[in-house]
């Protein structure tokens, strides 16, 4: 079969190639040295394609990050801290670029207030081996930036119980 | 963890390459044979340092739902609330922390509908309320670590 190749789609449009293709890589790639190639064998494809595929998913975003997924735990990132802060509305996409810029910040994000409960709308996390190293990590966080005025709190993981890929795309 | 594999992790959490023979390509990078880097891979996934090797999708901009939830449960419930809470293939991970809000975990759905079915049955099972903390601006995913 002769597949026509539309070069005129949108490169935002996922179709129903790219679905079959999102799914079938969701947990994981061959480990072999043709991993495009097996990829394609399975989907009847050509590995051209699955390689065009992939590089436009990357490009558009769709695949955020592309190689190894560690467990951090495992390499001795034993404590993480999720920091929520109450932040101004108006401060904090300044306040979020200035977090953000730190190395050992590895996620910053914006949420929803559940107020009366939760009053905060700022989050980032911290990974560190020790929560000692964590909270020296924020503490010179706040005093290079003068936020102790901010209300936050520092949330300690005490457990963790399941770390996987969640299977969201049905196959 | 050999300077082999310690070169693995700080070097293929992202780019690994698209093209025929993307080992071979990282492996040059990284000056190792092709089939010593394999093997280091497999070797690695194997003994559960990687949860995985393949991308990590943007699942709202595949059209999935994701949402952090919380709650505030005492501790004489904890243990069975966990329990309820794991219970659901939807729950991505789930973690204990040290405040009054102890629970949070992801859950990840193809629809909004799924997800709030979920935590209705969690509500009803364990008499708990779930605060649903929906994202408003994504700033940041690194997620990168260094060994």
């Amino acid at each position: 079969m002769q597949l026509v190749v539309d070069n005129s789609k949108n490169k935002n449009i996922i179709d129903s190639i790219d679905q079959r293709l999102i799914a079938s890589i969701q947990n994981g790639l061959p480990i072999s040295d043709r991993p495009y190639a097996e990829i394609a064998n399975q989907l009847e494809l050509s590995e051209k394609e699955v390689i065009d595929r992939i590089s436009n998913l990357r490009e558009t975003g769709f695949i955020k990050r592309f190689g190894v997924v560690v467990r951090h735990h495992e390499l001795g990132y034993k404590e993480n801290a999720m920091i929520v802060w109450d932040i101004p509305d108006n401060l904090v996409h300044s306040i979020a670029d200035k977090i953000k810029s730190y190395p050992f910040i590895t996620l910053c994000y914006r949420r929803a207030r559940q107020l009366p409960e939760w009053q905060y709308n700022l989050y980032c996390m911290i990974h560190g081996k020790s929560r000692n190293e964590v909270m020296l990590l924020l503490n010179e966080m706040l005093n290079n930036n003068n936020w102790h005025n901010y209300t936050y709190d520092v949330l300690f993981s005490k457990r963790r119980f399941k770390q996987s890929a969640a299977n969201y795309i049905s196959k | 963890m050999n300077e082999i594999d310690r070169n693995i992790i700080n070097h293929m959490q992202n780019d690994f390459p698209v093209c025929e023979t993307p080992f071979a390509v990282m492996a040059e990078q990284l000056n190792l044979d092709e089939e010593v880097l394999i093997k280091h891979v497999q070797a690695l996934l194997d003994d559960g340092t990687l949860s995985r090797f393949g991308p990590l999708y943007n699942i709202e901009k595949l059209g999935g739902k994701y949402c952090l939830v919380a709650m505030s449960v005492p501790q004489h419930d904890i243990e069975s609330v966990i329990e309820v809470v794991n219970s659901y293939p939807e729950v991505a991970h789930n973690y204990e922390r040290d405040h009054d809000f102890n629970i949070w975990f992801v859950l990840a759905a193809e629809t909004i509908s799924e997800i709030e079915d979920v935590l209705a049955k969690i509500e009803t099972k364990t008499s708990y309320k779930t605060y649903d903390m929906p994202k408003l601006d994504e700033f940041y995913v690194g997620l990168k670590f260094d060994v």
